[in-house]
């Protein structure tokens, strides 16, 4: 399960001055290294693990620029001849299916960020005006449920509601004098359909982050508004809003830093050729034409591609975090 | 202090419009749980699913937990993929963050950094997928394990519970003459086994929710996992796996559930065991949310 607020980790990796700093230099860093020789042993399988899982495919990207065939050994991975230098991301570039997945994945997410980013604050602003605990507690429980579904059991949740077979939506169409549709095979629904399902997976979850910064609030500020004639959803509107916006405003930085990840598990489990005009993002794009028409090169390019772009603005959203006050994710 | 009308009109509305929102969370869920039960001669006899059956029967669950079915091989499979993957999880994740902790090791900057780095940048799905392959993973039950083994996040999570657990305690016990080993065994791990047990559930919701990975890397139906099962049979039917024996049987049913409930059945069974511990579970991940929010 990836952390969908992750963003709020801090990992500060300079808390404290190291206490070698007097004494630099080899010999003491030997010495060092030679009292710790324990935890450097604790830490060489798990470390280990790092480098072949997750910095050699960093390596592997080598063959973004090559015209690798799969049935040469590892030697040929690194011999000149097969060198193609930025051929690759060219051909894409210049394909016709640049602009449509690129469009597709933005605007994606940018529906995902415009719809789904301030329900979970309403959400929140609504679950904490709530005085019945026993009413609070079931809602904030229903609500984060659909998130611990794994992404095929959501998608066939959602399926299962759209089928034109009687599924749940299309009955109450039927019932109100309608026509049943196969919703998921509509060009002009198909991104709507993503979104919602997003909202209602996602949406009690990204809740909690609100409410845990609504949690800090001092009571004292609702006493002194109510004092001065406040109404409940004033003191809403002028004390908790308020009071939280610096989160809402950190949390929607960071989650336009990793814009580019506009859901491939979630499309890849619903979409059909006929709506891949308008659900084809870059990852889905990757997996087809990369993984399963075995164009390996093409698709690494178009990968990398991808996660420059990603962590250019991971690293700007990070700055702009910084620059807001905040201490940002390094 | 009286609510005046003003107030409770309030809370009335509030109320009323988070109850609608809770039933949206509900219903998709709940709607799927009866089309589940719905028998074939009810399907034949209303035309369509309801949100609730009239007479509810289990012979969907019975078609697809039948005896040597492929469903039940694949529990098998995701079960061994949750203990063993939460076992080596931790395994490896407990004494690395254990090390990352420790303020005087040397090098602790550059090596938090290096683990850090993945996190913003990885080779993505086709390295992946060549190394996979060039480390002979592929089709084997390790392909679920090994290239998922740590998540960094959670790593540097449990890093900061340790970096609050006070050094002194290491130093007293290496006086009373503890080796290394010792002190992480008997002092450190008894001290850590909130996050280890908080995180432990995070590897193993994570381990039965995943599919993309087995999805690419295994091709042997009897190696499959629930999640790539329930996917099959959603899309393309239980047809495909009519070659298992279990399944094979529902030609021979008097009264065959219809297709719908079939798929819907595989869902449930599917999220089941999320379902029963989830009321359980689910503060710790709530918690989660705030550890991460804890100073490093």
């Amino acid at each position: 399960m990836q952390q969908p607020l992750g963003e709020q980790i801090r990992v500060r990796l300079e808390e404290d001055a190291p206490v070698f700093a007097e004494k630099k230099g080899f010999r003491e860093a030997w010495r060092q290294i030679k009292r710790d020789r324990f935890l450097y042993a604790l830490a060489a399988l798990p470390l280990l693990y790092f480098v072949i899982f997750r910095y050699l495919p960093m390596v592997g990207l080598i063959i973004a620029f090559q015209n690798y065939d799969p049935f040469l050994g590892i030697g040929a991975m690194f011999s000149l001849e097969n060198f193609v230098g930025f051929k690759h991301f060219t051909n894409f570039f210049d394909s016709i299916f640049f602009w449509n997945v690129v469009r597709n994945t933005v605007l994606i997410s940018f529906y995902k960020l415009l719809f789904g980013f301030p329900l979970p604050i309403i959400l929140a602003l609504l679950i904490n005006e709530v005085r019945i605990t026993v009413f609070q507690r079931t809602v904030q429980t229903i609500s984060y449920l659909p998130h611990f579904f794994s992404m095929v059991v959501a998608a066939g949740i959602v399926r299962a509601m759209l089928t034109p077979q009687g599924g749940l939506l299309n009955q109450a169409i039927v019932a109100f004098g309608g026509e049943a549709q196969a919703f998921l095979t509509d060009p002009n629904l198909f991104r709507s359909i993503l979104v919602t399902m997003d909202i209602w997976q996602q949406a009690g979850w990204n809740s909690i982050i609100f409410l845990a910064a609504m949690a800090t609030i001092n009571p004292e500020m609702y006493e002194a508004a109510a004092m001065d004639g406040a109404n409940r959803f004033q003191r809403m509107w002028y004390v908790t809003l308020p009071s939280i916006s610096f989160a809402i405003v950190i949390i929607l930085i960071f989650r336009i830093g990793g814009m580019l990840d506009a859901g491939f598990e979630q499309i890849l489990l619903l979409y059909s050729p006929s709506v891949y005009s308008v659900s084809d993002i870059i990852d889905t794009y990757v997996y087809r034409a990369g993984l399963i028409g075995r164009q390996y090169s093409f698709g690494a390019a178009v990968g990398l591609f991808k996660s420059v772009l990603a962590l250019v603005l991971m690293y700007m959203a990070n700055k702009v975090a910084q620059y807001l006050g905040q201490e940002g994710l390094w | 202090m009286k609510l005046s009308r003003g107030e409770k009109l309030f809370d009335w509305i509030n109320i009323f419009v988070l109850a609608i929102l809770t039933l949206f969370f509900l219903i998709p869920f709940l709607s799927v749980v009866s089309t589940s039960l719905v028998s074939g001669r009810e399907y034949a006899l209303r035309g369509l699913f309801i949100l609730y059956p009239y007479r509810p029967v289990l012979s969907s669950y019975d078609m697809l937990l039948g005896q040597g079915s492929i469903v039940v091989n694949a529990y098998m499979v995701t079960v061994a993929r949750v203990v063993v993957g939460t076992g080596l999880g931790l395994a490896f994740t407990f004494p690395l963050a254990y090390v990352l902790s420790k303020r005087r090791l040397y090098g602790r900057v550059p090596i938090t950094m290096f683990i850090f780095f993945t996190m913003l940048f990885h080779g993505g799905l086709i390295p992946n997928f060549v190394l996979v392959e060039k480390v002979r993973l592929l089709d084997s039950f390790w392909s679920m394990i090994w290239p998922v083994l740590i998540n960094p996040w959670w790593l540097l999570i449990m890093r900061n519970f340790m970096l609050a657990i006070p050094e002194e305690l290491e130093e007293a016990a290496i006086m009373d003459g503890a080796s290394p080993l010792v002190v992480l065994l008997r002092v450190y791990l008894p001290l850590s086994m909130p996050v280890i047990a908080t995180i432990g559930l995070w590897y193993a919701v994570f381990h039965w929710n995943q599919w993309f990975d087995a999805a690419i890397y295994i091709n042997d139906p009897k190696k499959l996992p629930l999640q790539l099962i329930l996917r099959g049979i959603l899309e393309y039917g239980t047809g495909q796996y009519s070659d298992y024996s279990g399944l094979a049987e529902m030609t021979e049913l008097t009264d065959p559930p219809p297709a719908e409930s079939l798929k819907a059945a595989m869902i449930v069974i599917t999220t089941l065991p999320i379902l029963m511990i989830y009321p359980f579970i689910q503060r710790y991940f709530v918690r989660g949310i705030m550890l991460g929010s804890i100073k490093g």
